[in-house]
């Protein structure tokens, strides 16, 4: 066990490409910590180069202290799980759990108590003596789990390792991965795509975007106060919703009708020195259906009516989707996003399409008009043109 | 009674499937048998002509009348057919190492690494591959000739190579591109050293590769008649197709059918042992389960 600093780390490839960018990441001892992005962002490429695939072109990479820059793969005692797992096809069960003890020179009792362990934990035992090239994508996958974990390695590093799965499977391994890690307080650097995975399994989560990290922290911070706008609009399912508002008279006139500011916010706003014209983002969960919303809530948001397009009752809540007329958020962040979800369009879907959360209890109906209500305070503000969020005053840090 | 009719019509539609599996079977067993029996006639017709006597070889008999072990008698006897057996061994043995070592690391560069010219290398072993070995004699004999390779064994090693090489990377480059080789980065996690690595996971991993192109090329060098012809001329380095055609009867006109029966059943028993010792390490699907499935 140990930690590991990333201290402003570059990945230059011989083409040209960067593949990560003064990385500077601190992962404590014992920390599960999730690398996540859009393809292509570099999460691959820093994973590889903390377990000693990729060279590092420039910057200190430090395990538990001690600078290992040059240490070739064997001598950093890391342990990997591949997304493709990886396996020894020629070797049984048992050979590929032992292959890294039997190098380590460990005795043979030893390596068969130990083997006999981690198939124990990874519930294996009863097909220890089989090939991989016979087994089902879950037991291969927990086989390669068993590998990393016999030799209690100073870390493991996983890149999508649970990609491979099927949904429902992929949800048990997710819940199984969460509890070896816990159980063995062992250092986790954890690449995947999978927001679900990246906000119940990591301690923190560091998102990253063409090489470059964006933020680092747990993810209630990253959902609640994201850095800019690539971060808001990444993390949360569904997304945050954007629109284009400017700042005059002390609201914010958008395609939703004004919508008030908090004093705090207007200070910061003003303090802040902040263009007119800004981007707004609410979480779907902030919108009400306003006949919901007791009395002494109200002036607290902002009310707005528009007919709901789409409904859908999930039993505990009721996602409203509406069109939001007039122009739509425009900055590099979003495109971004946009392009990695697949949509040429904002986040959240369709172009101009306004998620919201209700209570179970809203009588919303699809083609009616309803008035809805937003919970002002909890807007965020974006600067178009750098995507940073200038809800608060100090411009956090990117780490937290 | 809904039940039962609505596992009737199931019943008997599972039968005929079952029917035509069998059916399926059968064709199958046919067709291998005609093209077994379409193989093998002509090697059981030398192996009875090897087996019968002087005046019954022309008797048109498939099964033998009177069996004889006097044709394998005589070939031994002749001392020029030991000697080019053990030419024929020696030669193509060490034509299919040097052929197998050299297409190894030149297919493991194909395969693994990116460099300028790649296309062109290959382009030009597949036209080595075509050229017309005929063609190649005449000059093979003078150049050899001239530098004292005639008549030796590198003679003969030498052409040999050239022509095995381009079946050799061919096959042996197909071979490892099916290789996963993400598991020589698994095996560095795991502790291993580059060459651990090679070692334990990819040497057995491309080892069914290196022993089919083996088989391969050492089955194009013991059967090679050509070059042997050409460019040998003593035991020295005669091997042992071309001491077949130069056997003679016991007398000047008989016809030597049966020692040449013989001994062509003789030169394939080093194959057949060649193709069982290997093949018990080609292993069909190998490779497969290593990677998500
Ligand atoms: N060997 C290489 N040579 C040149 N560029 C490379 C190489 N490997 C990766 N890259 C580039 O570096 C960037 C980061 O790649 P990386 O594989 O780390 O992405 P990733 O975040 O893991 O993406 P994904 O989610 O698709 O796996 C990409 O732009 C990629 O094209
Ligand atoms: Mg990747």
């Amino acid at each position: 066990m140990a930690d590991i600093v990333l201290d402003n780390v570059v990945k230059r490839y011989p083409d040209g490409t960067l593949g990560a960018d003064h990385v500077n990441i601190e992962i404590a001892d014992g920390e599960f910590i999730i690398l996540v992005g859009p393809s292509g962002c570099g999460k691959s490429t820093t994973l590889n180069m903390i377990a000693g695939l990729e060279d590092i072109s420039d910057g200190e990479l430090r395990i538990a202290g001690e600078r290992v820059n040059e240490k070739a793969p064997k001598d950093r005692d890391i342990a990997m799980v591949f997304q493709s797992y990886a396996l020894y096809p020629h070797m049984t069960v048992r050979e590929n759990m032992a292959f890294p003890l039997k190098l380590a020179k460990m005795d043979k009792a030893e390596i068969d108590k130990k083997v006999n362990d981690a198939a124990q934990i990874l519930d294996l035992t009863q097909h220890l003596d089989r090939k991989p090239a016979n087994m089902s994508g879950g037991q291969r996958q927990r086989v390669a789990m068993g590998r990393a974990i016999v030799r209690s390695p100073k870390a493991f590093l996983m890149d999508e390792p649970l990609s491979n799965l099927d949904a429902k499977l992929r949800v048990q391994m997710r819940t199984m991965v969460s509890k070896l890690q816990q159980r063995l307080e062992t250092t986790t650097v954890y690449v995947t795509h999978d927001q679900t995975e990246a906000m119940t399994l990591g301690d923190r989560i560091v998102v990253m975007r063409g090489g470059v990290v964006q933020q680092i922290g747990s993810p209630q911070k990253l959902y609640d106060r994201p850095n800019n706008l690539f971060v808001a609009g990444f993390i949360g399912s569904p997304a945050m919703n954007f629109l284009p508002a400017t700042l005059e008279d002390g609201v914010f006139r958008t395609s939703l009708g004004d919508l008030t500011l908090s004093d705090e916010l207007r200070r910061n706003l003003e303090a802040s020195d902040a263009p007119r014209e800004l981007i707004v983002g609410i979480r779907p969960e902030h919108f009400e259906d306003a006949a919901l919303v007791e009395e002494h809530q109200r002036p607290k948001g902002s009310v707005f009516t528009a007919e709901v397009d789409v409904l859908e009752s999930m039993g505990s809540d009721k996602f409203a989707y509406f069109t939001v007329q007039g122009e739509q958020a425009m900055s590099d962040d979003l495109a971004d996003l946009a392009a990695d979800a697949g949509t040429a369009d904002v986040p959240g879907g369709d172009a101009g399409t306004l998620t919201t959360r209700l209570s179970a209890a809203s009588t919303a109906t699809e083609g009616r008009s309803t008035e809805v209500w937003v919970d002002t305070s909890k807007i965020q503000v974006f600067d178009p043109n750098s995507g940073k969020n200038l809800t608060t005053r100090e411009a956090a840090p990117v780490t937290a | 009674m809904a039940t039962a009719t609505a596992t009737e019509p199931r019943r008997a539609r599972s039968a005929s499937s079952s029917g035509t599996a069998d059916n399926k079977k059968l064709w199958w067993s046919i067709a291998n048998l005609i093209v077994l029996l379409y193989a093998l006639i002509p090697v059981l017709w030398i192996l009875s002509l090897s087996f019968k006597t002087a005046d019954t070889v022309t008797d048109g008999n498939f099964i033998p009348r009177a069996w004889t072990l006097e044709n394998y008698a005589q070939v031994f006897a002749i001392d020029l057919f030991t000697s080019a057996l053990i030419n024929s061994i020696g030669i193509a043995i060490i034509s299919t190492v040097l052929a197998v070592v050299i297409g190894t690391m030149a297919a493991y560069a194909i395969a693994r690494l990116d460099f300028p010219g790649k296309k062109v290398l290959v382009g030009i072993s597949l036209l080595i591959a075509m050229f017309p070995q005929i063609s190649l004699v005449s000059p093979l004999f003078n150049i050899e000739r001239a530098v004292g390779l005639f008549d030796t064994w590198p003679g003969l090693i030498l052409p040999y190579i050239t022509f095995a090489l381009p079946l050799s990377i061919y096959t042996l480059s197909a071979f490892f591109r099916e290789i996963p080789w993400e598991l020589e980065k698994a095996a560095q996690m795991d502790g291993a050293t580059p060459l651990q690595a090679f070692r334990s996971v990819i040497v057995p991993l491309a080892a069914p590769g290196v022993f089919t192109t083996a088989i391969l090329v050492f089955i194009f060098c013991w059967n090679d008649f050509l070059f042997a012809v050409s460019l040998t001329s003593t035991t020295r380095s005669q091997t042992a197709t071309v001491a077949i055609s130069q056997f003679t009867g016991a007398s000047q006109f008989a016809e030597p059918t049966g020692s040449i029966a013989a001994a062509a059943v003789l030169l394939t028993i080093p194959i057949i042992i060649f193709v069982l010792f290997f093949q018990r390490r080609i292993v069909a699907g190998l490779t497969s389960g290593a990677v998500k499935g």
